[in-house]
């Protein structure tokens, strides 16, 4: 029998031979890769909190950033809402929940980069300013790299749906993309806290 | 199944051969082509196990301990391992059978995972005793208290009890049952990552900007131990010896006292004095009692007193001396003493003032 | 038995004939541009096999330099650069890309599937990587540092801060470190996703976890490993990047930064790394010595468990490299522990390959001969690694010529012999054509008696208080005869590797053709013609067992009957 494959022994039956989506499985490793790098950054910020020799000190200059915050973690919630709408066929829907995630996210952004303006031009903090300088704007700067990779993606995303390309069988790749999008809230979490409250 | 992988002998004549032709050809490669006259080549073997002081024992016992357990694990499983290639060898070239496949056995597969946890628990419980018993020893408030600083690509030693500094020749008093002394040693860097590491006398340890280590030794033989800097701290890392020398309380009372002296003042060689001040040198070099006070070079205020210059590459001899200060690059290239452009004839006269400050 | 008899199927290449390349410049745009697994393993190993040579070049002048003491042959400031660039190449250049390119090729054919999860993320993975190491090769032609022509990195493959730092290191030399690592790291990161994608939703029906081969169980543990080892080096290099051209000061002594940050962090990298680079050497061997031993692994469950108990203890170990810098006893302690019991695991291994060969039938071809000189090697290997882990004795070992022996030991006697047998063992599936076994043995004695004359003697100038990172030494200090018979070895050595080279090139155009299946294996790459077609199998295979070929060759005691 020429084109035979290894039998089959035993009778052991695999029409059930389901494994896990590629995708998922994919974003998962490079979330687990990305927690490494931030872990470093946030490791570091945390043995350098007061070891600042001269400078602006984090208390003196730091404002509780709530509003970007409530925005960036609603995001994550609207982003779930989007997923919900489209397994059920509602493109509409999917299409409001998908672009109020992408303000949100563009607000937190905004937020952020009037908050450094503040830092920068009123208290006169740079990276090169001092400790709190450079571990903060590391930190900070690499979680909003991350929001601007995942705008982009997000974006792109709105306008293949605004064109009508979008469907419920993407549903999978979608949830790969919003993975990401609620590992960078997370991570948002953690930096807020360290940043924010611990480093106070 | 194929043949063609059939084990044959080889000679192996032919190895040897071309040792044999290597060890030529590396001989005639490259021997003491030095530009410094080599001067006298310190004959001493600084070993691990020539221990000469309290933790240097200690850890040359703890060694001896770690290898006779590492080695009886090298000896039985290394035979084993010979035992299963020999006794179990594929015999007959032709045989195809296979042999009957053994897929695991939970008893010699439990036995084989408890005995190395023991001995992992044996082996650190020991380690951990030496461990704390070097390093959380307290010091005697009578220790002789030094403070190493290294620097790029030199050794600088401050007595701070005994009001004085010194560079890359560490003296310290002997340490004996009857008058036991203990060297309490402060580290520290004066720029990058360096390491002190005297084999003889204690495990080395780091030098780092901003954070201070401690080590103590009791030296128990007088004598010069040598070591050097053990963290690669730049182009010449490789030039920056150290030696200490251990002597008996009366030699190092002698010692101390005559560093404390601000550096003698000799007349004879006033314009060579004159030339030091003037010139740079002083923005760098401190001669205690004179208005060189730079600090980023050696103290040389008992500089003759020293064996060796530019921190163990040459012997201290005029000769040597002129050259260094002529360019420095030439004795210890990469070294941070640029060549200040003096004439011959002010080099000469620094040298006659150098040599006066013993 | 094997050969034309073996009742396999799928071992028949469907490629409609006639698909023949055009000119030189097909041959080339289809290399380029492909994503099929196997060209780019293939690349990967070659781009590796370059590097070997190359860093192996950089080990012989070393070696030249360090024959005796007081040596001319090369200045501070180049020998600084290429112990440097040795260190950096071997471990990233060759290392890396080496065991990424085996994985590559084996673990798709391994567990079943078409091609890896994704292929194009493959190929950009590999021009990442390559792209890095010309990044790095760049700088001895490129820029001017201050001090000699070039400016070759020349701060140690560590690159403690704050040597590193714009003060200390004022020309380029460190940049091209940091960035070209950066760039390959991306790579590296990229194949460790693929890998485990591949391996958790790409295996065959009836391929459950417990049925894959060794190799893929170990190179999902590495991947793992590769996730959260690459990334905190990534993570220090862009902090030291930030440091010397934003005015950072991570690791700036006069701003409060602290020196011992860059430590904690490059270790946290640089110990699960040299995890990463062996844990793909076990693999190998866990595929070679059962089929030369004609037995099945022992204990395979036990195996699987060591494996990733290696992979989580080694995170845990990093500050053994850190036992002088100043730690409390306490935590030196903790490290001495963590260290110490890694070991646990890793003998359980060597044990475990014993057990296999234990009432086996040996056979002593290439692969095996590299294999067993391998379990010798990786004894003693380990072994010192326990002297080192007893921290005051560290005190004394650390940075001398002990430890730079005991690193080589397991980096060549572990890793190069086992990537060497795993090139023997599976170059007739690679390239269809059997390699030559007399130029084998060849190689492997003389790279073997080179092996033992470097490496084993290096130990004692160590142990006599020579330390590394030097480029010439004192006369008199007792180190002056080893040094030059470590020297000799190395010339051997690189014999070695040249007869190796060569017979990979002499055998593809000379050797006989292989067959699908010239060793009588068992995993499911031997049922693929040699070599494979592009789209690996003709339908895709079913599995009951964890050696597929056995029970099909031995119907009437299939493993399936005992897991």
């Amino acid at each position: 029998m020429s084109a035979s494959t290894i039998p089959l022994a035993h009778g052991a039956a695999h029409e059930d031979w389901v494994l896990p989506y590629h995708g998922t499985v994919a974003m998962l490793a490079l979330i687990v890769a990305e927690t490494a790098i931030f872990l470093i950054f946030v490791v570091a910020y945390i043995y350098y909190i007061g070891k600042s020799i001269s400078g602006p000190q984090p208390r003196d200059v730091l404002e509780l950033p709530i509003f970007n915050t409530v925005c960036l973690l609603s995001s994550s919630f609207t982003i779930w809402l989007a997923e919900h709408s489209l397994k059920k066929g509602a493109r509409g829907t999917f299409n409001l929940w998908w672009a109020l995630t992408v303000v949100l996210g563009a607000i937190f952004l905004a937020g952020t980069g009037l908050e450094w303006k503040k830092l920068i031009y009123h208290d006169g903090l740079t990276i090169s300013t001092n400790l709190f300088g450079t571990t903060f704007y590391s930190l900070v700067g690499l979680h909003a790299s991350h929001v601007i990779i995942g705008l982009t993606m997000l974006s792109i995303v709105l306008i293949f749906s605004l064109t009508g390309k979008i469907k419920p069988e993407h549903s999978r790749q979608l949830g790969v993309l919003s993975l990401y999008w609620h590992f960078v809230d997370a991570v948002w979490v953690v930096v807020f806290t360290v940043v924010y409250i611990i480093g106070r | 199944m194929s043949r063609r992988w059939r084990q044959r002998k080889g000679p192996r004549r032919i190895a040897g051969a071309a040792a044999y032709a290597f060890l030529l050809l590396l001989s005639c490669v490259g021997h003491a082509a030095w530009a410094v006259p080599t001067d006298t080549i310190v004959y001493q073997t600084p070993s691990i196990f020539g221990p000469h002081s309290g933790p240097a024992h200690m850890i040359y016992n703890l060694s001896l301990f770690v290898i006779q357990i590492t080695g009886t694990i090298f000896i039985v499983v290394g035979s084993l391992l010979v035992y299963v290639l020999v006794r179990f060898r594929q015999r007959d070239p032709n045989d195809d059978s296979e042999p009957p496949q053994i897929y695991g056995s939970t008893q010699i597969e439990l036995a084989w995972t408890v005995i190395p946890v023991l001995i992992v628990v044996v082996l650190f419980l020991t380690t951990a005793r030496f461990l704390f018993a070097i390093q959380d020893q307290k010091m005697p408030p009578a220790a002789l208290d030094v403070n190493g600083v290294g620097h790029q690509f030199w050794w600088e030693f401050q007595y701070p009890k005994l009001g004085f500094t010194t560079a890359n020749e560490l003296h310290v008093a002997l340490s004996t049952e009857h008058a036991p002394m203990i060297t309490s040693l402060g580290l520290l860097s004066a720029d990058v990552d360096h390491s002190f590491w005297v084999p003889q006398l204690f495990g080395k340890i780091d030098m780092i900007p901003n954070q201070v280590n401690h080590m103590w030794f009791n030296p128990d033989k007088a004598g010069m131990y040598v070591g050097q800097c053990a963290q690669f701290c730049g182009v010449e890392h490789a030039k920056m010896l150290l030696r200490v020398y251990v002597q008996t309380p009366e030699d190092f009372a002698a010692w101390v006292k005559n560093q404390q002296q601000p550096g003698v003042q000799d007349p004879a060689v006033a314009e060579g004095r004159q030339v030091f001040e003037s010139q740079a040198c002083s923005s760098c070099h401190v001669v205690r009692g004179t208005s060189a006070h730079g600090k980023f070079g050696p103290d040389l205020t008992h500089f003759m007193s020293r064996d060796t210059l530019a921190s163990g590459v040459a012997d201290n001899t005029p000769a040597n001396l002129k050259l260094w200060i002529k360019d420095p690059d030439y004795v210890k290239p990469g070294s941070l003493m640029p060549a200040m452009q003096l004439s011959d004839d002010q080099i000469d006269k620094v040298v006659a003032y150098l040599t006066t400050l013993k | 038995m094997a050969d034309s008899t073996l009742p396999i199927g799928s071992a028949i290449d469907l490629t409609p004939p006639g698909e023949v390349y055009g000119t030189w410049l097909d041959v080339v745009q289809d290399w380029v541009t492909t994503v099929d697994h196997k060209k780019l393993g293939i690349m990967y190993m070659v781009y590796a096999l370059i590097f070997l040579l190359v860093a192996g070049v950089e080990a012989l002048l070393i070696r030249i330099q360090l024959a005796v003491p007081h040596n001319d042959f090369l200045s501070p400031e180049v020998f600084n650069r290429l112990f440097t660039m040795h260190g950096t190449t071997m471990v990233f250049l060759m290392g890396m890309p080496l065991i990424i390119g085996f994985a590559n090729y084996l673990v798709p054919l391994m567990v079943g599937a078409r091609d890896m999860s994704f292929p194009r993320l493959n190929a950009f993975s590999f021009w990442m990587t390559a792209l890095g190491g010309l990044m790095l090769y760049y700088s001895f032609i490129g820029g001017v540092g201050l001090q000699g022509a070039g400016s070759a990195p020349d701060v140690t493959w560590w690159a403690y801060a704050p040597l590193t730092e714009r003060a200390f290191s004022r020309g380029h030399s460190t940049d091209y470190w940091a960035l070209s690592l950066i760039v390959s790291g991306f790579g590296t990161i990229g194949a460790a996703v693929n890998i485990i994608a591949t391996t958790l939703c790409m295996r065959c029906k009836g391929m459950t976890l417990f049925r894959m081969p060794l190799l893929v169980w170990l190179y999902l543990v590495v991947s793992g490993m590769i996730l959260v080892t690459i990334s905190p080096l990534t993570a220090a290099q862009i902090m030291l990047v930030i440091d010397r051209y934003l005015g950072g000061h991570f690791f700036d002594s006069q701003a409060g930064g602290a020196p011992i940050v860059w430590m904690h962090f490059f270790w946290v990298f640089g110990h699960p790394e040299v995890y990463v680079l062996v844990l793909p050497a076990f693999a190998i061997a866990n595929e070679v010595i059962p089929v030369f031993s004609r037995k099945a692994i022992f204990g395979y469950p036990a195996m699987v468990a060591a494996s990733a108990g290696i992979g989580l203890i080694s995170l845990s170990v990093w500050a053994h490299h850190m036992f002088t810098v100043g730690m409390t006893s306490a935590q030196n302690a903790f490290f001495v522990l963590s260290t110490s019991l890694v070991g646990v695991p890793t003998g359980i291994k060597i044990f475990n390959w014993i057990a296999t060969m234990w009432g086996g039938k040996i056979r002593f071809a290439t692969p095996m001969l590299f294999c067993v000189a391998f379990l010798g090697q990786f004894l003693f290997a380990g072994l010192t690694g326990i002297m080192l882990s007893v921290a005051p004795w560290d005190w004394q070992l650390h940075n001398s010529y002990f430890v730079v022996a005991h690193f080589h030991y397991v980096l060549v006697g572990a890793i190069v012999f086992c990537f060497l047998a795993g090139f023997y063992f599976w170059y007739p599936k690679i390239t269809g054509k059997m390699y030559n076994e007399r130029l084998g043995k060849w190689s492997f004695w003389l790279f073997f008696i080179g092996f033992h004359m470097t490496f084993d003697f290096m130990h004692i100038p160590g142990l006599l208080g020579m330390p590394r990172s030097i480029y010439t030494y004192e006369p008199g200090r007792g180190w002056d005869g080893w040094n030059m018979i470590v020297s000799i070895g190395a010339m051997i050595q690189g014999i070695g590797t040249l007869v190796f080279a060569y017979n990979l090139v002499y055998s593809y155009f000379k050797g006989p053709d292989a067959g699908p299946d010239p060793w009588d294996a068992w995993t499911l790459e031997w049922t693929t013609t040699s070599p494979p077609p592009e789209y690996n199998f003709a339908t895709a295979p079913v599995v009951s067992s964890r050696r597929p070929l056995w029970d099909l060759k031995h119907p009437e005691d299939p493993d399936s009957r005992y897991e």
